[in-house]
């Protein structure tokens, strides 16, 4: 097999789930530091770390909510680019995760017009722990999904996987 | 101690027999059941005292008792003198020979040993004793200033600290008492003195249970004279010492400690004596030492007892001890001891004690605050008393105690710990009872210490046994603060023992009584609800933490998070930390212990290995007792780790070493930023503030650093200059409102006593200045952030007084209201905030230890969804006054008058923080109130108000079969007014249960239903309000369809409920008809989320009142059942439920809303009433707004304003009281609150149970 639209969206969809691996990771660590203050319980209650503790969730905030947008336009850019190379079974794979993420972005509560990670709701431990898990799974689907990619990028490429992966999964291929 | 013990007891029983008889035989027959003769009549005591060898020799108290039984009193005393005598009593008492022969049999331990035994009865003795000689000594000053009940408890309480390991066994008994105590001091709150009976008798159910027979005796001797007996033992070997070795000193310092101590000293004294003797033994000196003792005791008995009073008493301790002649002076009288302690104190300790002594003596109550206000001063008066007891008793005592100890080990710690019960006492005197039982158990207590833990938990289970019994009387609440569980040597035991007790059958029946909820037409009690008690043994009840402090909705904990799932039932905390307490035990200490892991404080319910290390009761890690926690400042005593007051509390403030600041501890400083546009200026408070804090500038909280400052904006913002100086108030005007910046860097906050004239100007300027203003736009957001600017330097709180929508600059929000959505049924929208402007600026400010707290006085919508932000995330608080004008809404103008003064005027903490922690298995989740969460369990504060209440919702990880109990610290750091870093620590502990029924029995209706409340809110908010309803109504449905499913057996075709969550479906009800959550009644969008504000940060006392308010009748007062406040007689009519029912009219009825009072007077209305009482000739003649009731010089007219008083005076925040006329406009106010009642849009009370079964059978 050639090079084809499919496997450019392969290679493209590698990168790209490269940086999400990367997106997750960051999530995770920081949600742990939002979870857990770093400092011995009596200086966390010094009013003078109080601030640089504030000001250190806010920042947290601010670029997780920074990171929202990206991270579900990519994913959608991967929707939308195996949608166009008529690669059903990994778009079917990753519809899911696309209807969530659009229910994550417009099921605002009530009023308010911010996004989430709002520091005073996602302070709560409850939420928190959400997120934390919601960043695990996110992080494990990605990194099979990476190799999922990679596997069908040598594939579409004409090449045999070099990865033992599933040798015999194509056997009429070859 | 035995000859004291025994001339003590005829003649306590001759002279206090008849009181006290009950009570203190109770306690006596508690300790000589254990010994042969007097097993018989106490039979649980009987097993207690078995159990130890020591015990043993308590038996022979008993038999002395019993023989004093029939004189009551008397019997009390001989259990002292025997406890103290202890080796004495073979020689000194007839009787002791009887005691003797008991101690054999029962106590299978040496001589030693059954001296030991009877010297914890002496001590148990001695504190029923003080608690039957109320009068003479402080023990009796206890009881007595607390309905007199409730201090036996204390005293109870008191001496299982001492005890420990006999605790349990002490508990148990203890705990009836206590329940009864409780009970009691839940009347007595409002009573004092007439009320305490009344726990009385619940007392001796209780302790028939636990004892049988001997129940009734034992708790009369307690109360008895007897106790001057025993402290005049007491006193005598203080005499004694100088005679007989080290361990005779012991002793005697002992018994002079239970005397002193009454009846915590008491046991404490016991234990002592217990070890001592043990030490004796060890020495083999056992037999002349005793019979020294004996003959010094006897005659230092005879010497004491004559003086009986508890004066005397004290006086001769105090001269037997030497070191502490006037401390014994104080106890004797009540007050006077009160009074006179803290100075000795103070001497003795040098200023950190004397400021102990005192807080004590003030705050002793603590335990006790949860009773009413006069009974704190009770408390108080019993805590001095017991301070001083036991800061004497330790002072004289202890030293010779300690060179003994050092040699002895063991029994020295143990002696120590005796002797710190002293200040145990002081918490909480329960009932006679209480006495009784904690003797048997301080007996236990020295065994396990000298002989080891094992033997403590037979004691243990015999006291549970007896515990389980009490526990289930769920009297009303008071939890004692008292620290015993510290004593107990290991949480193992209690639990293991509890975990035997769990919940018994007796105690079930109340609490898990089916009631068929549409059968039942009543459901509302005659008198308010209390809060169940936990079911834990006596001890470790009345260490624990006030409800009014902390509560859990669960006071029985699941074991998994299965069980609480099938439950259905939420679990959390409610938190009212910062409370005004008139008693609260204040520490000063270099080093804070805590534990090197979790960082717990070290609190009651923690372990004590041995004397050098402790164990964690959240984490279970072993700590180290540091070197100087071993030195116990209150009875200057070494070696007792278990009795610093830390440990026997369990409500305390640390004074905070330098570790817990980085930078000096702020000062006051209050900044008031006022709308003045001129919506502000016609409704006319600049008037009532101005003139409000002119009253109050010299009470605001703070030192000679406290600063103020003042901001007026409307389209621009006026700062003032008030420099010292300065001729007159400087005004300077920032009018570019897009970039606000400081006009100067300093002197716009100043020193308060510095500038005081210019301030006073200002103040008096101020209503004029803007008079004639045609401004009406309102910058509210430059203004905050100019104010927040302002205080960034320092941090403080910022008073912002606002009146209409900001209409200009940053945070500009628009209406969003649809008036003709107001009484939709379907959707209600808006209650979120329009933008984050006001949230992010209260993150900075709380970040900046800054607090806005908001005045909102509107007649328009101002979308106080969005405004309120900048309080909820800044810790501050929120008022709001509708339709505020101060000529048109006088009644407005009044409430923000009584609301200001109590604002300014109340405590207040700076740049605090909170933090919860649970035993390991639990974790916190989701909190409610006004607060930042800075990291998962710790919330950020910038102030923190005594009228603040907070919420936690908990769940279960791990399953908890492994423990018994678990516990819940929150610890609160904050800096006082006085530029003082402190943190106040409340601990909760609470049994773990397995099986469902027991979790039902142990529902608190209250806090659950405040904490679904809160739920709610958030519910309202993050998803709709009418998922919000939904869940409410699962709420009762689920929960009462698990309860039917699976616990009771009944047939499904009724709505049975438990007896504990009868009232359940009432007020989720209620809460469906509040106006945060109502639907189809027309409700004001600002009125709705101010309703939710104020669910999310009132502590429950108050949120209960607003859901479910209580009606009265008051046409008919009388005197029946009426509880004495002060000299003053205060009718207590019974609770009418809320309908329409209820009211006719020929009455007049008095609604308690919390926030307003209701007075509605019925169409034919007796004249007589309306002339004695509202000054009017008839009916007709009654004006429409009425907010007083005259002074009028009539019977019922002083009946009705003294209940309204009453009303009043327990909380506080001032209610308005409103006179509603039947016909009058203003009567839907009132009638909204019936919520019993039908409605155009909402079921009725039986509609709704018949909804609630339908959904069920569904």
């Amino acid at each position: 097999m050639a090079f084809t639209f499919a496997a450019f969206c392969y290679m493209l969809s590698l990168v790209l789930c490269a940086a999400l691996i990367f997106f997750a990771i960051w999530h995770i660590i920081a949600f742990d530091e939002l979870r857990t203050d770093f400092k011995s319980p009596i200086d966390q209650c010094n009013p003078v770390h109080a601030r640089e503790r504030l000001r250190n969730i806010e920042r947290i905030c601010f670029l997780l909510r920074k990171l929202v947008l990206p991270e579900y336009s990519i994913h959608s850019l991967f929707c939308i680019m195996f949608l166009c190379a008529q690669e059903w079974l990994t778009l079917g794979l990753n519809v899911p995760l696309l209807f969530y993420h659009f229910w994550r972005y417009f099921h605002c509560p009530a009023d308010s017009s911010e996004l989430a990670y709002d520091p005073p709701v996602v302070m709560n431990a409850d939420t928190l722990s959400y997120c934390q898990k919601e960043a695990w799974c996110k992080l494990a689907f990605y990194l099979l999904s990476f190799f999922y990619y990679l596997y069908w990028l040598r594939f579409r490429l004409g090449t045999r996987p070099v990865s033992s992966l599933h040798p015999s999964a194509q056997p009429g291929v070859w | 101690m035995s000859a004291p013990a025994g001339s003590p007891h005829p003649a306590a029983s001759a002279r206090i027999p008849p009181k006290l008889g009950g009570a203190a035989a109770s306690g006596a027959a508690a300790p000589a059941g254990p010994g042969p003769g007097p097993h018989q009549q106490n039979g649980p005591a009987q097993n207690q005292m078995q159990v130890p060898s020591g015990y043993g020799l308590y038996p022979q108290n008993y038999v002395a008792p019993s023989g004093h039984y029939s004189q009551g009193p008397g019997k009390m005393t001989s259990l002292p003198l025997d406890s103290q005598s202890g080796d004495y009593y073979p020689g000194l008492y007839t009787v002791p020979t009887q005691n003797v022969v008991t101690p054999n049999t029962a106590s299978q331990q040496p001589g030693a040993q059954q001296m030991y035994g009877r010297v914890p009865p002496a001590p148990h003795v001695v504190g029923s004793a003080l608690g039957s000689f109320q009068g003479a000594m402080s023990s009796a000053s206890h009881l007595q200033t607390s309905a007199s009940q409730p201090y036996s408890s204390f005293v109870n309480h008191y001496n299982s600290p001492a005890m420990y390991s006999v605790n349990s066994s002490v508990a148990s008994q203890g705990l009836p008492s206590t329940c009864g105590h409780y009970a009691l001091s839940a009347v007595s709150n409002a009573s004092y003195p007439g009320v305490p009976y009344p726990s009385l008798p619940a007392g001796d159910p209780y302790r028939q249970q636990m004892l049988t027979s001997q129940s009734a005796l034992t708790v009369r001797p307690i109360r008895e004279s007897s106790l001057s007996g025993q402290n005049t033992a007491v006193s005598h070997p203080s005499p004694l010492p100088p005679p007989p070795s080290q361990q005779y000193q012991q002793q005697q310092s002992l018994s002079g400690y239970s005397t002193f101590s009454w009846s915590a000293p008491g046991l404490p004294s016991t234990q002592d004596n217990l070890i001592r003797n043990h030490t004796s033994q060890v020495a083999a000196n056992n037999n002349p030492t005793n019979t020294v003792a004996d003959s010094l005791s006897r005659s230092v008995m005879q010497n004491v007892q004559p003086p009986k009073s508890s004066p005397v008493v004290s006086t001769v301790l105090s001269g037997a001890s030497s070191t502490r002649p006037p401390p014994a002076a104080p106890r004797p009288a009540e007050p006077a001891a009160s009074v006179a302690q803290p100075p000795e104190l103070s001497q003795q300790k040098g200023m950190q004690y004397g400021e102990y002594v005192n807080n004590q003596a003030s705050s002793a109550p603590t335990p006790l605050s949860s009773t009413s206000d006069d009974e704190e001063e009770e408390e108080e008066d019993e805590e001095a008393g017991v301070d001083s007891s036991s800061t004497t008793s330790s002072a004289s005592p202890m030293p010779n105690s300690y060179d003994a100890l050092e040699g002895g080990s063991y029994p020295d710690m143990l002696s120590s710990s005796a002797s710190s019960p002293a200040p145990e006492p002081a918490p909480e005197p329960d009932p006679a009872p209480a006495p009784a039982p904690a003797v048997p158990q301080p007996s236990k207590l020295a065994k396990p210490f000298g002989y080891g833990y094992p033997a403590l938990q037979p004691g243990y289970q015999n006291a549970t046994t007896p515990l389980n019994s009490g526990v289930p009387p769920s009297s009303p609440g008071y939890s004692g603060f008292q620290q015993y569980a510290q004593q107990y040597p290991g949480m193992n035991q209690l639990s293991s023992s509890l975990g035997g007790l769990s919940l018994q059958s007796s105690s079930q029946p109340e609490s898990l009584r089916p009631v068929n909820l549409t059968q039942e037409r009543n459901i509302l009690p005659m008198t308010p609800v209390w809060a169940p008690v936990p079911n834990l043994n006596s001890d470790l009840r009345k260490l624990n933490c006030s409800p009014d402090s902390f509560r859990c909705t669960l006071t029985n904990i699941p074991q998994t998070q299965a069980l609480l799932n099938k439950a259905k039932l939420p679990l959390g905390l409610l938190l009212h930390p910062f409370r005004d307490l008139t008693q609260l035990p204040v520490i000063t200490s270099n080093t804070i212990v805590r534990c090197r892991s979790c960082r717990t404080y070290i609190n009651p319910f923690v372990s004590f290995i041995d004397q050098r290390r402790w164990k964690c009761n959240l984490c279970y890690r072993i700590n180290d007792v540091p070197e100087e926690f071993m030195y116990n400042p209150i009875t200057r005593s070494y070696g007792e780790p278990h009795k610093r007051p830390e440990v026997q509390n369990s409500t305390v403030e640390f004074i905070a070493s330098s570790d817990y600041m980085l930078r000096p501890p702020q000062p006051a400083v209050y900044l008031f930023v006022l709308d003045v546009s001129h919506n502000a200026v016609e409704a006319g408070y600049l008037t009532v503030l101005c003139q409000s804090l002119l009253e109050n500038l010299d009470k605001l909280p703070g030192d000679s650093r406290t600063r103020i400052g003042f901001m007026t904006f409307d389209s621009t913002i006026h700062f003032y200059n008030l420099q010292e100086g300065l001729s007159q108030p400087q005004m300077l005007i920032v009018s570019d409102i897009d970039d606000v910046f400081l006009p100067t860097p300093d002197s716009l906050l100043v020193n308060l006593h510095e500038s005081k004239e210019l301030i006073k100007d200002l103040l008096n300027a101020l209503p004029n200045m803007f008079t004639n203003t045609r401004e009406t736009h309102s910058a509210l957001g430059p203004a905050l952030q100019a104010a927040f600017k302002l205080m960034s330097p320092t941090g403080g709180r910022v008073s912002v007084f606002q009146t209409q929508l900001p209409s200009l600059g940053a945070g500009l929000l628009q209406s969003r209201e649809d008036p003709n959505q107001r009484s939709s049924t379907k959707v209600v929208q808006h209650l979120g905030p329009a933008t984050d402007f006001y949230k992010k600026l209260a993150l900075d400010c709380s970040g900046q230890q800054t607090a806005v707290d908001l005045f909102l006085l509107s007649s328009q919508y101002s979308d106080l969804a969005s405004l309120a932000c900048i309080s909820r995330y800044s810790a501050g608080c929120i008022y709001y006054y509708p339709s505020f004008h101060y000529m048109h809404n006088p009644s407005q103008a009044e409430k923000l008058q009584k609301d200001l003064k109590r604002y300014l005027t109340r405590k207040i903490g700076f740049e605090a923080v909170m933090r919860i922690r649970c035993t390991k298995g639990l974790s916190m989740h989701t909190f409610h109130g006004n607060f930042f969460v800075r990291s998962t369990d710790l919330l950020s504060l910038a102030n923190i108000n005594p009228d603040a209440g907070f919420a936690v919702q908990l769940s279960i990880e791990e399953s908890l079969t492994d423990t018994s109990l678990v516990c819940f610290q929150t610890a609160l750091l904050y800096t006082s007014s006085k530029g003082e870093r402190r943190i106040r620590v409340h601990t909760l502990c609470l049994p773990v249960v397995s099986s469902l029924a027991d979790v039902y029995a142990g529902v608190d209706v209250q806090a659950a239903i405040c904490l679904l409340a809160n739920m709610a809110v958030d519910r309202s908010i993050s998803s709709s309000l009418s998922d919000a309803r939904d869940a409410l109504v699962n709420a009762v449905v689920d929960s009462l369809s698990a309860y039917g499913s699976t616990v009771s057996n009944l047939q499904h075709s009724a709505l049975i409920a438990p007896s504990s969550l009868k009232l359940f479906p009432l007020y989720v009800l209620a809460l469906l008809k509040q106006k945060a959550f109502r639907t189809g009644t027309s409700t004001r969008l600002d009125d709705r989320v101010y309703a939710m504000c104020q669910i999310k940060c009132q502590p429950l006392v108050h949120l209960m009142k607003m859901i479910h308010p209580n009606l009265y009748r008051i046409d008919r007062l009388t005197d029946e059942g009426a509880i004495h406040v002060n000299d003053r007689v205060v009718p207590q009519p019974p609770l009418q439920k809320l309908s329409a029912e209820k009211l006719t009219r020929e009455g007049a009825f008095l609604m308690d809303c919390g926030s307003a009072f209701y007075i509605w007077i019925g169409k034919s209305c007796d004249n007589n009433f309306i002339e004695d009482v509202l000054g009017y000739p008839n009916f007709a003649s009654i004006p429409q707004k009425m907010t007083h009731l005259p002074e009028l010089d009539t019977l019922s007219s002083e009946r009705a304003r003294s209940f309204i008083t009453w009303l009043r005076d327990n909380r506080p925040l001032s209610p308005v009281l409103h006179v509603v006329k039947d016909e009058s406009p203003a009567k839907t106010e009132f009638f909204q609150h019936l919520i019993e009642d039908r409605t155009e849009a909402a079921f009725s009370y039986y509609e709704f149970l018949l909804h609630v079964q339908q959904q069920i059978c569904k």
